[in-house]
């Protein structure tokens, strides 16, 4: 009986795994994950709520969150407590995947194509891509920051479209808060909670 | 006489380019709690007036927009060729002058891009890109009232422009050339139309910006300065400043 527990626990657990896994060869991953979540956003039968949290898994699963958590920080990610990091850490990935969510609706029924890819060094590749919108406006190029560290789980760093970084802007953002606040990671930590609980 | 009275001009603007520029980086802010005063009223403005047109404007028939967006691109291709040639960058020179001349022509006035479907690309250039490329750099950071984000030398490529831009030399200042003529007002309105059709094309990316900024105003500026070393670079570089993170 207890074997039989085990075997429905680890197939559960190998089914939820393999629903959001993707080929490790960092063009393939791109192009699998944005037709999977374009797909899923395009799916009638699921609501808004249902395409969030899908969104959310997705992001936690393939996403760098920690590492463009501590890009974002700037210098201050070397100077800060241990415990001020883990508290950012936790305030930014929330106020990311809040932001992640609320853009959903902006690009869900476009056309999307990866064009190539181009290896940097064994850490990351660039993936091509372009969308489509579907007003038919100008097509828009998007350039993904692919981490591959570990070739078997390429991760999301940035994406850059039309040549302006998201995470560069995020960083100068921060550093702005930072800057008119005495360089206080706490009032930041504080920033990115409001922003998370009332957006 | 008049002559070298403009040279004059001309050169004391370049020296304090160059001067202001040696002191100041473009992450610099050149006077940010004035600069922040004026982006609260480009921001109230653009919600009064220009997100209105814009959303508007957004309403017309596709074909509508498409050809008033490469009208106004195609009489902007006329700023691109004194400055491909100042930049001695002939290859973007024969995509400007191919286009502007087929599409003016072939692509009536301009409303139709026929230079695309055969591989013309014109990059968009001005004064600021121009001093870029030759190593000036940006200076300090602000907002101008109305126009928006700038920076010292960009500033002065916005004044810069007036002069060596033709249609700039035809409508501002009144003058013949080649048989076409015009006035400030149609400056103006081209320069309006411009604004329009972008802010119009980009309406959802600002509402996004917006939405989801924590500091509209540094996410503006970022983007501007991004924007501005792409263009004067001709090609989109993405900074690896991750490396510090990996060791």
């Amino acid at each position: 009986m207890k074997k039989i527990v085990v075997y429905f626990i680890s197939l559960f657990f190998f089914l939820q795994a393999s629903l959001y896994a993707y080929s490790t060869n960092p063009e393939n991953f791109v192009n699998e994950l944005v037709t999977d979540v374009i797909k899923r956003l395009s799916d009638k039968s699921l609501n808004q709520e249902e395409k969030e949290k899908f969104v959310e898994l997705i992001a936690v699963e393939n996403v760098d969150i920690n590492a463009l958590g501590l890009y974002t920080l700037g210098e201050l990610r070397k100077s800060s407590s241990d415990q001020d990091i883990d508290n950012y850490q936790k305030a930014f990935k929330k106020y990311f995947l809040k932001s992640l969510t609320s853009r959903l609706s902006d690009y869900s029924s476009s056309e999307f194509e990866v064009l190539n890819s181009d290896q940097k060094s064994s850490n990351y590749t660039i993936v091509s891509s372009q969308v489509e919108p579907e007003n038919g406006g100008p097509k828009i190029k998007i350039d993904w920051r692919i981490y591959t560290k570990n070739p078997e789980k390429p991760l999301i760093r940035d994406l850059i479209v039309e040549g302006l970084s998201l995470a560069r802007t995020q960083k100068e953002e921060f550093a702005s808060i930072l800057s008119s606040n005495n360089n206080d990671i706490k009032i930041l930590i504080m920033k990115l909670e409001e922003f998370s609980k009332n957006k | 006489m008049q002559v070298f009275k403009k040279l004059k001009i001309s050169l004391t603007i370049f020296v304090f380019v160059l001067n202001v520029s040696s002191y100041a980086e473009a992450k610099n802010e050149c006077f940010e709690s004035t600069s922040r005063a004026v982006f609260k009223f480009n921001m109230a403005l653009d919600e009064a007036i220009l997100e209105p047109i814009a959303k508007g404007y957004n309403k017309l028939p596709d074909p509508i927009k498409k050809g008033t967006s490469n009208f106004t691109s195609n009489i902007g291709i006329l700023l691109s060729i004194p400055n491909n040639l100042l930049q001695g960058n002939f290859s973007q020179l024969g995509h400007s002058v191919g286009s502007f001349a087929l599409n003016s022509t072939v692509g009536i006035f301009g409303i139709l891009n026929p230079a695309e479907k055969i591989g013309l690309n014109p990059h968009k250039e001005d004064v600021g890109q121009t001093l870029g490329t030759y190593g000036i750099n940006s200076g300090c950071y602000f907002v101008l009232p109305v126009l928006g984000p700038t920076t010292v030398r960009d500033s002065i490529g916005i004044i810069a422009d007036t002069f060596i831009d033709p249609f700039a030399h035809i409508t501002i200042r009144e003058k013949e050339l080649l048989s076409s003529s015009g006035n400030s007002l149609d400056y103006y309105s081209l320069k309006a139309t411009t604004a329009i059709d972008f802010r119009a094309d980009n309406d959802r990316n600002f509402e996004s910006l917006e939405k989801n900024s924590i500091d509209l105003y540094s996410s503006v500026k970022s983007i501007y300065l991004q924007d501005r070393e792409n263009k004067i670079k001709n090609s989109v570089e993405t900074q690896d400043e991750w490396g510090n993170l990996d060791n």
